[in-house]
Formats: structure tokens, sequence, C-alpha cells
């Protein structure tokens, strides 16, 4: 398409998100302000994620990309289109293919590489944002590295129920520095980032970038008489038999009966494929 | 047996042709041409310019015509249309003194140099539908007069040559553009104008609103609310000095607010600045009034925990399409975030239970 630059973005554009990028993987889990543009999708659709795959795309790279860990959810299927229509780069279902994977809510199940990047959706950056509503506040905290009120969130969880009710989005510490929102993974996911793939975060509407570099130590905060449990539902996917996937519960009936699939379509597929 | 949801890109393709035809309603009725809505919609065209940061009515018309009347959609079509626009530079500050004023009324003064000007308001008409306009038939012509060739000055001059109103030195500093660089708090006056200019009409009249009822009320009179056109002029590099590229409508409120003077200021009046787009005057006073309450702090009045007066609640939540692209979000799927609620409100509520029936068996 000509009428739009390669990946839409004009050139400056992407070289502003690079120094964001660039100064967040320079300091790990920090959240870098960056000047977000108004995409021709909505906020909260996954502009940031689109512009930061935007600003790393090269023609050659070939792009996955997943909500909910599908690659054919309404809104996957829209984001890869609008690539394949304003950059023209090679698109696949297959993670160990991509070199760029762009996703909302989910790590893919398959283990990443030194070759990959993982580019996540953000709605909310800040940890602290519902401990305080306040970025001029919150950025303090950081500075400060004043992080007790989010252990005393968890305390109050589990003084209240016995365990921690945080189930997505659960905060972890990046090479022992900065307290981060992992965007909300499901807490099953959160083993997974310290991993070989560059991981690259982005939220348009709340205009911040950050990033985890390769191999960087991400600790899930937990309390040692409370460790941090990676939970899923207790099955095994009812279609390829994984016991190692994390699983979306469907309903099939006006009785209520449930099944339990994987919730990564190209886990799921590859395995029932190998088994055939 | 379960069949994973498939032909997502067939469903939307499916979906985009079935909103262009709701779009275009009942095909034996007469399209609409950008014209007419450019023209007879004029002031839905005026929003959109000034909340869509861009003026052109031609493309507002288009966004208005595309986004079947959702003002907000049509803004974000222009956003969206606006960011991908190379910025060649700034241009000088418009002088609204020298503005060939529609309309320029004054609520502290009877009369002053300029007169009071009503333009076309709808402030006296009775609101009454007007049946005639079902019917389609010529309007009669509204009478004419010359117009007025000399400068209208501002209401607010004549206070402060009495030093009456507290004045804004001019500066020279560029002002941030809100649009090539992040916000950031604390912001100054110019970001939060910048902010105001571009944000929802309605957040920022129900903001206005509050402090007229109480909630760090700033006492403001509407020194003066002036419409017409300004011209826009350019310094251009190259030849040295400014020429000029076109003409804008705007809008510009100035109110003034009563002030008794604190710990750093002596009582005087004080300043709030509205300045839209087109005409749009609801939203030009309503944007004083928030920009009176955000000073605060410059002059040395009290917090009062007034939500009006908060520049990071005003500032963050003032506009619409990061309003309404958060809010509408929710609809896309979240099955993985709720199946993981899912599973912590099963455990925590069967570990309830065994608290329960281990306290019974005890009793």
């Amino acid at each position: 398409m000509s009428d739009y630059n390669f990946a839409y973005l004009d050139e400056q554009t992407k070289r502003m998100i690079r120094r964001a990028i660039l100064k967040g993987l320079a300091v790990p889990g920090y959240q870098v302000p960056f000047a977000s543009r108004e995409m021709p999708m909505p906020y909260g659709w996954g502009t940031g994620g689109v512009q930061v795959s935007a600003a790393t795309l090269t023609p050659e790279d070939r792009l996955k990309v997943i909500d909910q860990g599908a690659d054919d959810t309404t809104n996957a299927v829209s984001i890869r289109k609008f690539f394949e229509r304003t950059a023209g780069v090679a698109t696949t279902e297959m993670t160990q293919d991509a070199t760029v994977i762009q996703t909302r809510h989910r790590i893919p199940e398959a283990e990443l590489t030194e070759d990959q990047i993982l580019v996540y959706q953000v709605p909310i950056p800040e940890p602290l944002r519902f401990l305080e509503p306040r970025e001029t506040e919150t950025r303090k905290m950081h500075s400060l590295q004043e992080y007790g009120l989010m252990h005393v969130k968890l305390y109050e969880d589990i003084s209240q129920h016995g365990a921690i009710s945080t189930a997505y989005a659960y905060p972890v510490r990046v090479a022992e520095r900065y307290v981060m929102d992992p965007s909300p993974i499901p807490k099953f996911d959160n083993p997974k980032m310290e991993m070989a793939a560059i991981q690259l975060f982005g939220a348009g509407r709340e205009q911040r970038i950050y990033a985890v570099p390769p191999y960087t130590r991400v600790v899930s905060l937990d309390f040692e008489d409370y460790p941090f449990e990676a939970t899923k539902a207790d099955h095994a996917c009812d279609l390829c038999g994984a016991e190692d996937s994390y699983l979306d519960e469907v309903i099939m009936d006006d009785a209520g009966t449930r099944m339990f699939v994987c919730s990564d379509t190209d886990y799921c597929r590859s395995r029932r494929e190998a088994a055939a | 047996m379960y069949v994973a949801v498939k032909g997502g890109e067939r469903a939307i393709e499916n979906a985009h042709a079935w909103l262009a035809e709701e779009r275009r309603g009942d095909t034996s009725v007469a399209e609409l041409s950008l014209s007419q809505i450019r023209e007879q919609l004029s002031l839905a065209v005026n929003r959109v310019m000034a909340e869509g940061s861009l003026y052109d009515p031609d493309l507002a018309a288009l966004a208005i015509k595309q986004a079947r009347g959702d003002l907000i959609e049509a803004i974000f079509l222009i956003r969206a249309y606006r960011t991908t626009l190379p910025r060649f530079g700034a241009s000088r500050a418009v002088d609204t003194g020298a503005m060939a004023c529609d309309r320029r009324i004054s609520a502290t003064f009877k009369d002053a140099p300029g007169g009071q000007v009503l333009g076309p308001t709808f402030d006296y008409t009775h609101r009454l539908l007007d049946f005639k306009l079902a019917a389609e038939g010529a309007v009669p012509p509204a009478p004419s007069a010359p117009p007025r060739r000399e400068p209208t000055p501002h209401i607010t001059e004549f206070l402060g040559q009495e030093g009456l109103i507290q004045s804004e030195p001019e500066s020279e500093v560029a002002p941030r553009d809100l649009t090539r660089e992040p916000l950031e708090f604390p912001a100054d006056r110019a970001l939060r104008l910048q902010s105001l200019a571009r944000g929802d009409e309605g957040f920022v009249l129900g903001m206005a609103y509050s402090t007229q009822r109480g909630y760090a009320r700033n006492h403001a009179f509407v020194g003066e609310l002036r419409i017409g056109r300004v011209t826009v002029e350019m310094e251009i590099p190259e030849l040295g000095f400014a020429i000029e590229i076109g003409e804008v409508e705007l809008t510009e409120c100035e109110t003034v607010n009563q002030f008794k003077g604190s710990k750093i200021e002596p009582p005087q009046f004080t300043r709030g600045y509205g300045l839209v787009f087109g005409q749009s005057e609801r939203k030009a006073i309503s944007m004083a009034l928030v920009d009176r309450a955000l000073r605060w702090q410059e002059l040395g009045e009290d917090n009062l925990g007034a939500p009006a007066q908060d520049e990071e609640f005003v500032l963050s939540h003032c506009d619409n399409i990061q309003a309404t692209g958060f809010l509408e979000h929710i609809k896309l799927p979240h099955y993985v975030d709720f199946q993981s609620e899912l599973e912590l409100v099963r455990k925590l509520r069967r570990e309830a239970e065994e608290r329960i029936a281990h306290r019974e068996a005890a009793e």
C-alpha cells in the first residue's frame, strides 16, 4: 500500500518509539513515557502493542498475533490484517516460525528463542495504580523503591482470604529493581517471563513503553510462607490431552456441561497433529 | 463436540458490509452530501474540528457522515487522520483582538467599544419545535448591516488599565505540543489549555458546572465571549517574514473572576480562558471556568480537594477518544483473565466452606 509508510507509522515516530524501547531495555521494568500516536484502531484495542510492533518490524520479519492465546480471535485477526496491509510482512500462526509475536493476555506455551520478540498489549502499565491513582505519586514511589504498599495489599489478601487474590496481572519485580505489571496475563504465565526472547510492553493510551531484556530475573511477588503459585484449571485439555497448558473453560450445553481446551490454539493444534 | 471458534475474518468483513448498509439507511431517501453536513450541521462540524484538533470543515463533514452522526467516532476518525500529517511548524499567535466578530457579548459591562453583538445565537430563542422546518422551504434573508472595520478591543484590557485584573505576562517560550510529547505532570497552563481545548465537551461542561455548584467555586463572570474569524500567519524561514496562510473561525471566552487576594496576590480580578475552533461557546465558557479552577496553586489559593482543581484528574480523563476506547475495550474477549478469576473464586469458596464445616464439626 503506497498511501502510508511501511508499518503505517512515519519514520520519525518510529525512531521516537525505538528510542523509548532502547531506554526500556536499558532500564528493565521502568516505564518510559512516549508520545503515543492516535492509531486507526481505538485505545484499548492494543494501540501500544501495535506501535511497538510497527517500530520493531522489518520487511523480513514474520509476524504472529494472538489474543487470549488464540490466533483467530477477532481482534488478533484485525491486527494481523492491519500489518499485512500496511507492512506487507509475512504472517504465521506457528509460534516457532514467528520473529515478532504480538500478544494480548497470554504468553505462548512453546518456549521462545533468542531470535524472537514478544510484544505485549498493556491496558494499565502502572502496577501501583489501584493502590494509588496518582501518576505523580506512583512515579515517586518507583524512584524511591517504595513498594511497601504492594506488600501490604498482598498481606491483606492473605489475612482476609487466606490466599493472594490476584489471579492475573500479578505483579513482578524485574532485575531486583522495578515492580512491573506483566499486563493482564494469568499468573500461570508469570514464570515464563524469564526467557530468551526480548519482551516489549506497549501502553498506547497511557503513553508508556517498558521492556524485559532476555534472561532477566523476573520474580513474582510473594512471601516465604505464602510462596507464589502458578495456577490453572485442574484438568487436561479435552482436545490434545496436554496437562501443562493454560486452559479455557467452555460451556457446552444448557445443562452447563463444561469442557476444557488449550487457550494457546497453536500449541493445541501442533500437539494434535503430532499425535495423528 | 466442541469446535474452536473460527472465521473471525469473515465475521469482521460481514460486519463491515452490514455497517456500511446501515450507514446509508433507506436508499429511497436521498443521500447526504458533505456540503449539506458542512453547511447545515455546522455546529456538529465545529465540535468535530475542535476535539479532533484539526481545522478542516470538509474532512469533519466526511467524518460525521462516515460515523453515522456519532460525533465521538467522527472525532476519532479526524484524530487518526491528523496524526499521520507532517508538522511543518507553528503559526504566530493569532490576534483575537483583530477578530472579525460575528458575535461579541460581555456580561460585565452594559456597553463597551465594539458594542454588544448578539450574532447567530440560540440564547433567546423559545425552544419550541419549529414544524415549518419539517417541510422544506426557503429561509427569508436576515437583515444585514455593514460590518465594523475597526478592531474590537478585549474587555479585560479596560480592567487591566486600572490594574484591577491580574496581568498575564507575555512569554516567548514555545509551548509544548501535547500531540508530540507525552503528557506529564505537573503540566503548565499552556499544556492544560491545549488539553482542555481538545477535551470532551460534556466532560469539560460537567467539570465547569461542578465549580458553579460549590466544588471550588470561583465566581466567574463572562467578561467577554466573542466568535468570529481570525487570520493565521506563519513565519516562512525562506522568506524571513510572516505570511497569511488562512483564516479560522474561533470562539474565545475570557472570564473575570472575583478574587479576595491570597498570601501571594493582592485583591484583584483573575482570569479564566477558553479558546475553541468554530462556534462552540458552551465549550469555550466551560473551558474558561475549568482553567480558572486549575490555577489555584499559581494564585496561592487553597486546595479544596475539588475535582476541577485536580489537574491530574481533569487532564487524564478529559480526552474522549482515550476514554471511549478504554471504556469500550471491556467488550473484547477477556476469557483468560476471567478463567483465572474463576479458578480463584472456586478455590477461595472451597477453602471457606472447609473452614465453616470444620467449625461446625468442632461445635
